[in-house]
């Protein structure tokens, strides 16, 4: 069967076919469970951070499993679990678009501003 | 000139260190290539549990019995990081499994040799993840994204193992003279077909020049090949043991070991399923397959349960 791949995952869910979206042969049945994104705090303090993805029933499993997979040395001490299909993203191809502008404002950093060295604390 | 070609800017990106994602556009023959080396890595993973599991429930004392526990079960995650890796260029897991099940896929060869002895696991910690982490680390500078982040992630994991391995070989290398007989017998098994892990010489194997040029792989067959005898050639005197290859020799002007002619029939016939152990490791995953069908179906339905419970 030829089918269009609309999920690719690692949180890179795109919401139509974009360029990088492949044609490929797969066979997939609405057998196999859900895909879960994982993202895990790995101290008090610090943010969940993506930390990859898992197949389950639900999200109790999703969690479980994770709690296998991503914390078995002491990694995290907290998780999140989010289905993949959940996730939006933006596209590779608006990439200039969006990104590019950011370029040639580097009177947003605070290095920009030429001070005398005689100014303290700044 | 600036090009439009996306097989030219494609490799522009590669060159420049640039890792590709996902959704970025990428030739086919890539995508085929990951595709395949990612699924067949994260088969290994699973399969390699087999020879492993057959020693849990006699492993020699407690302590060995846990860290042979956690090992086997870092493998199942390693395989699922690397099954979540190939799903992203667009193969369902089903599929892989399905795919393995059936035959069409492969693994690696290493785990179709049998673990006769408990010297075993430790001639598998020291040399096959010692072989495994040399190319896993090499992969952790692979072009493609996820593959790239699986392979660190595995990485951190793996040290243990190979030197839980080479602790097991230690004890038995202070032990008994039959403790030592055991621990120079699994050297002697594990060997060559350790040698054989790094696949095809560089001159017979197809898919190294475009893999190199796609930094898929780093570093070619041979050259990883050399740096494992380099290291294991040095090892083993710690042991007080030997390697199995008279003509095992330090050569001072290439300034690496020289080693006798692998045995390449053996290896190809191991490739094409006729190794000692090929039916048994597909039967004990088809078997685990079929009997978890169960397993797969009542967390579904529970799950649909408690959803309209919910609603």
């Amino acid at each position: 069967m030829n089918t269009f791949i609309r999920k690719c995952y690692y949180g890179d869910i795109p919401d139509q076919k974009g360029a990088g979206t492949p044609e490929i042969h797969t066979d997939f049945t609405a057998e196999q469970w859900p895909l879960w994104e994982v993202f895990i705090r790995s101290k008090q303090g610090l943010d969940h951070k993506h930390a990859g993805s898992l197949h389950a029933a639900d999200a109790k499993m999703a969690i479980e499993n994770a709690r296998d997979v991503y914390t078995r040395r002491q990694e995290g001490v907290s998780i999140w679990v989010v289905e993949s299909k959940h996730i939006h993203a933006t596209n590779p191809d608006e990439a200039e678009s969006l990104y590019e502008p950011a370029n040639d404002k580097i009177y947003r950093h605070p290095a920009f501003y030429d001070l005398p060295d005689a100014v303290k604390h700044m | 000139m600036a090009t439009t070609d996306m097989g030219e800017l494609f490799q522009q990106k590669i060159d420049k260190e640039i890792k590709i994602e996902p959704r970025d556009w990428m030739p086919d023959a890539y995508r085929k290539t990951n595709l395949r080396q990612i699924s067949q890595h994260a088969h290994s993973e699973i399969v390699g549990m087999l020879p492993e599991g057959n020693w849990i429930s006699r492993a020699p004392t407690l302590k060995r019995k846990a860290i042979l526990l956690a090992k086997v079960q870092d493998e199942a995650g390693h395989g699922l990081y690397l099954y979540s890796a190939a799903e992203t260029l667009g193969m369902s897991r089903d599929q892989m499994v399905a795919d393995l099940n059936n035959g069409k896929a492969k693994y690696s060869s290493i785990f179709n040799y049998p673990t006769l002895t408990w010297a075993d696991m430790g001639a598998v910690g020291w040399l096959v993840d010692g072989a495994a982490i040399l190319n896993q680390v090499m992969l952790c500078r692979t072009s493609y994204g996820p593959y790239a982040r699986a392979m660190v992630r595995i990485c951190k994991e793996e040290s243990f193992h190979q030197r839980q391995g080479f602790e097991i070989l230690l004890v038995l290398s202070k032990g008994s003279a039959a403790q030592k007989a055991m621990c120079q017998d699994a050297i002697n098994r594990w060997w060559w077909p350790s040698l054989m892990m790094f696949g095809p010489k560089d001159s017979e194997s197809t898919n190294s020049d475009q893999s190199i040029q796609w930094k898929i792989k780093r570093k070619t067959n041979d050259e990883l090949r050399q740096q494992f005898i380099d290291m294991i050639a040095e090892q083993v005197k710690i042991l007080g043991m030997t390697l199995p290859d008279d003509k095992l020799q330090w050569n001072p002007e290439r300034k690496h070991y020289d080693f006798g002619e692998i045995n390449w029939e053996e290896f190809w016939n191991v490739v094409k399923g006729n190794g000692p152990c090929n039916k048994q490791r597909l039967d004990a995953r088809r078997k685990a397959h079929e009997e978890g069908a169960w397993v797969r179906e009542a967390a579904k339905a529970h799950a649909a349960k408690r959803l309209a419970k919910v609603a």
